[in-house]
């Protein structure tokens, strides 16, 4: 437990998520470990009164920090009590984030019963695990990408419709710069890959590690796979992209075997790609603006309002990338069923409110230099309708 | 009452007669269903003689069943175990449970003992028994076609006359309430079948809020490899667990003295399909439907009955598997006990049985013929009477099933604290252990694992409450099924007030155990595995596993449990969770 909880403070500060002294994790067997230096009553208490095994509080960074403090404001001065992030992955394994207004450690704890983290309006996040403190991290990641993700969709609409108002502004304004933009990347994935089969593991770990440095995924998840030899080699399910080392499953195409068990959620999504185009690389990554502009959709009206994650009447774009619906996995609004038929033109496609799929033939360096230009392009857009 | 009925019917066999009782809504809330309200009922004969008119068999569905809650309807069976001598109970499909809830009950008990053989069977809330005598040598099939029974029909097979300790009651003709030898009970008292068929529906206390949760639950499914992938269960069954379990060198072969079976990929759930074709078939109402079935109309191997029959016993006859799974149906016996049972006398004799060896020494179980009179009685009281104690594989005398604990540290404790004998699905730790779910743990180490077992314990005594399919939990949660409960019974519940009702009902399940002389003596798992290592490759490092660590996880976990330290409850815990300390 000591290691678990060292591992995941050392990455929540890698992340980005926090700062030193700004959080405290614990995890519990017989009795609690705590790291980190901020000092917060009652957090043993939630161990006490929760079935859990490891505890996160975080007063998440910046631009995290401000985007969490003014959405959770807003809520309550709402009269509501949850944020709701529209996109994919929040919408299918967080639900909604509840809001409280002061801490106590009573009122806390009735919310975590119900939910896996809750936000304390400027006060900070907490966040909790069942059977590993990654738990508290991944929830913790994802609460700062859906909101990144929610504050800047909602300063896009009401942007175009004239009605942002000072403090909005005010907090664009000062979080708009954080992501910068992303670094060049100059084709420095290795290029031999299918060499043999431990070259294609290595090139799939490799790919999944930058994708993570370049910061184009949440929470260090999506998926990437290579094929070779009649198998799909792709990585693990829940696993996170910086470390792939022994986190690629082999799944031959004749479904000869069921060591695809493990794999990704996405892997029906990976073989009908495989089968339905050329191409021998899959990267799949949610990269923030590429998420946020898949969702900036101008009809009115739109009787299918609601629903656009998985249905939608038109044929949408951006600067000719493809926006299609599509739910993860399989199901009948599974997006294995949407993303394979727009790759048979296209090396790139958008997920509505959720990431990018882009193939490549010969090696990583495609897909990957794809994925960086869609997302580049789509942070371009954004800035484009707002400033 | 939404959600529930609130009635409950009493049959006493030995009178022939039925009585209906109206519980307080306030016993529901507390024990919510299927094995919570068996098991409140069970703690009132707990310590009766399993033979005694006194000792009760329960059939209890939950509250969600009947509803259009994602895994729908499932049933529990619970008595006292005659293979262990633990709390008895099983979790089974197919559509006994939704039809049991359409009679307009909640649950039966039934007490008694008919002085001949008999049949129950209840068309809605009318109860009629009938006599049986010519029934008691059929197989399940024959049952099914003598009744011909529109409804749901639970039914004992021959086995459970001849003294078959690990009989199975079989629901539908193969849906397996397996495990602990309730089949046995049944036999006892003279109890062939029991035909259920209704009309009632189940209330629901709030339709919007049902669909979005339902939707929610939807959406985890459909997002889960385990459940809907392409190498999932909805398209392979369980036995898509096989392929895996190899890879991790954690596969019980030759009766748990290695770990890795050659070319398990001519042996996996593909090459079954591919030899035998495939059917697809489930729980009523259920859309993952991992029900695999053979062209023939046989049912093919689950996981456990796949990799028992062939690698635990070294064989590599696909046919005699498909079959030998098929004669246990027929005779109503269980699997895992059977094939591990066999495996022990093959180690014993040192004889590799060959395939029309495992099947007609099977059926001559079944008969009750068979020339080794004790491996009717599982394999602990076999090995004992050769004076090989230890090579009976068994925790609390229940034979384990296919995943080595020696590879999955989470495994051995849960097999060790499980409350029915060795048993994977008490606390389910191949969802982490294995499969990834909700996160990846680390299956050689027990650092952590008392809490985390002690946790799945609770959801699981929950799901089998709720009577929800324990696979559903590897793609949602309880997070989501409280919303579906309190949508449907308007009893407003967090994940974690249930979290706090399934403690209560697992308590429940050790209090019952230390009544009839449980300790902790008996949470303990056979010495082979801290003596001989299993088959390390491939880069994995099998050792036997360390004795210390063992048992100060154990420790840990009745600590975290509510234990006293030789693992007996106490009145103070029994208190707090509103139990019976004593009668
Ligand atoms: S997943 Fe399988 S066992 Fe579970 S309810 Fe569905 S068919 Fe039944
Ligand atoms: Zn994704």
């Amino acid at each position: 437990m000591e290691k678990l909880i060292n591992k995941y403070a050392t990455k929540l500060l890698e992340a980005g998520l926090v700062d030193k002294d700004r959080f405290l994790i614990g995890g519990i067997d017989d009795d609690i470990l705590w790291e980190g230096l901020l000092e917060v009553k009652g957090l043993e208490e939630i161990f006490d009164k929760l079935s859990i095994n490891s505890l996160l509080f975080a007063k998440p960074k910046e631009p995290y920090g401000s985007i969490i403090n003014f959405l959770s404001k807003r809520v309550l001065e709402e009269n509501a009590d949850k944020i709701e992030p529209k996109d994919c992955e929040t919408r299918t394994f967080l639900h909604d984030l509840p809001v409280l207004n002061n801490y106590s450690t009573s009122e806390a704890i009735e919310v975590l019963k119900e939910r896996k983290c809750v936000i304390i309006d400027g006060f900070g996040v907490i966040t909790y695990g069942t059977v590993s403190p990654e738990q508290c991290f991944v929830t913790l990641s994802s609460v700062c990408f859906s909101t990144f993700v929610k504050f800047f969709s909602d300063y896009l609409k009401l942007k175009k419709e004239n009605r942002s108002d000072k403090e909005m502004e005010g907090v664009f304004n000062f979080v708009k710069n954080y992501k910068g933009s992303y670094p060049d990347f100059k084709n420095t994935l290795s290029k031999d890959i299918f060499e043999n089969e431990e070259s294609v593991y290595s090139a799939v770990a490799k790919a999944g590690k930058l994708t993570v440095e370049y910061g184009l995924v949440d929470s260090f998840f999506g998926n990437v796979s290579a094929f070779y030899n009649g198998n799909i080699y792709i990585s693990q399910t829940g696993s996170s992209l910086d470390e792939l080392d022994g986190y690629i499953d082999a799944c031959p195409f004749d479904g000869s075997t069921c060591t695809g068990l493990t794999a990704s959620s996405e892997l029906s999504a990976h073989m009908k790609i495989a089968s339905d185009t050329d191409c021998r690389t899959i990267l799949h990554g949610h990269p923030l603006f590429s998420v946020i502009m898949s969702m900036n959709c101008d009809k009115n009206d739109c009787e299918n309002e609601g629903s656009c994650f998985k249905i939608c009447p038109e044929k949408r774009e951006i600067s000719g990338i493809p926006i299609v619906p599509g739910e993860v996995g399989t199901g009948s609004f599974g997006l294995c069923n949407t993303v394979p038929p727009e790759l048979k033109n296209n090396n790139g496609v958008i997920v509505y409110g959720h990431g990018v799929f882009a193939t490549g033939e010969k090696d990583f360096n495609e897909p990957f230099k794809r994925l960086l230009e869609i997302e580049n392009r789509c942070m371009e857009e954004y800035f484009k309708l707002v400033l | 009452m939404n959600g529930w009925h609130g009635k409950i019917l009493h049959i006493n066999l030995t009178k022939k007669e039925s009585s209906i009782e109206r519980p307080d809504h306030e016993l529901y809330y507390k024990f919510i269903g299927g094995k919570g309200l068996s098991g409140y009922y069970l703690r009132k004969c707990a310590t009766k003689e399993i033979d005694s008119d006194g000792m009760a068999i329960l059939f209890f569905t939950g509250p969600l069943v009947g509803t259009t809650s994602p895994s729908p309807g499932r049933i529990n069976i619970t008595s006292i175990s005659p293979l262990t001598g633990t709390i008895g109970d099983t979790s089974v499909g197919g559509k006994f449970g939704s039809e049991l809830k359409k009679t307009g009950f909640d649950g039966i008990v039934i007490t008694g003992k008919s002085d001949e053989l008999c049949g129950i069977e209840i068309i809605d809330e009318k109860v009629s028994f009938k006599a049986c005598d010519e029934a008691r040598d059929l197989k399940i099939s024959e049952v099914l076609k003598k009744l011909s029974w529109q409804g749901s029909v639970a039914a004992v097979g021959p086995s459970a006359f001849n003294g078959v300790l690990y009989s199975n009651i079989m629901i539908d003709g193969h849906y397996a309430a397996g495990r602990n030898g309730l089949g046995f009970i049944c036999g006892i008292k003279n109890l062939k079948y029991l035909a259920v068929k209704g009309s009632k529906k189940t209330s629901i206390a709030d339709k919007t809020e049902l669909k979005k949760a339902r939707e929610d639950i939807l959406r985890l499914v459909s997002a889960s490899p385990v459940l809907m992938g392409d190498a999932g269960i909805s398209k392979f069954g369980t036995g898509a667990l096989f392929d895996l379990i190899s890879s991790r060198r954690m596969i019980p072969t030759m009766n748990f003295k290695e770990t890795s079976f050659e070319d398990p990929e001519k042996m996996n759930a593909f090459s079954y399909q591919k030899e035998f074709g495939v059917k697809h078939a489930g729980c009523q109402g259920c859309h993952v439907r991992c029900k695999k079935i053979a062209k023939d109309g046989r049912p093919l191997p689950e996981y456990e009955t796949m990799s028992h029959f062939s690698a635990l016993l070294l064989n590599r006859d696909k046919e005699s598997v498909v079959n030998a799974n098929f004669i246990c149906n027929e005779y109503g016996m269980d699997t895992i006990s059977a094939a591990a049972t066999l495996a022990c006398h093959s180690e014993l004799t040192g004889e590799i049985l060959k395939p029309e060896t495992i099947t007609n020494l099977l059926k001559d179980i079944g008969e009750g013929t068979c020339s080794e009179r004790l491996l009717s009685k599982g394999s602990y009281r076999y090995a004992k009477e050769k004076g090989k104690k230890d090579l009976s594989i068994t925790v609390k005398k229940q034979e384990l099933p296919a995943y080595d604990p020696r590879g999955a540290y989470g495994m051995a404790l849960s097999y060790a604290t499980s409350t029915r004998g060795g048993c994977h699905l008490r606390a389910y730790p191949v969802s982490h252990e294995i499969l990834r779910k909700p996160v990846a743990t680390d299956r050689f180490s027990f650092s952590g694992k008392a809490r985390i077992i002690k946790i799945a314990e609770d959801v699981n005594a929950m799901a089998d409450s709720l009577t929800i399919c324990k696979f559903f939990l590897f793609a949602a949660s309880l997070e989501e099924y409280s919303k579906i409960y309190s949508a449907v019974t308007g009893d407003k519940k967090s994940a974690q007030d249930l979290l706090d009702c399934g403690e209560r009902i697992f308590y429940n399940d050790r209090v019952i155990n230390s009544l009839n002389g449980f300790s902790k003596e008996e949470d303990d798992l056979p010495v082979r595995f801290f003596k001989e290592q299993g088959s390390s490759g491939n880069n994995i490092n099998v050792p036997p596993i360390d004795r210390e660590d063992f048992l100060e996880a154990r420790s840990k976990y009745y600590k975290v449990r509510g234990l006293s330290s030789e693992g007996m409850p106490t009145k103070e815990k029994v208190k707090e969770l509103g139990l019976v300390w004593k009668n």
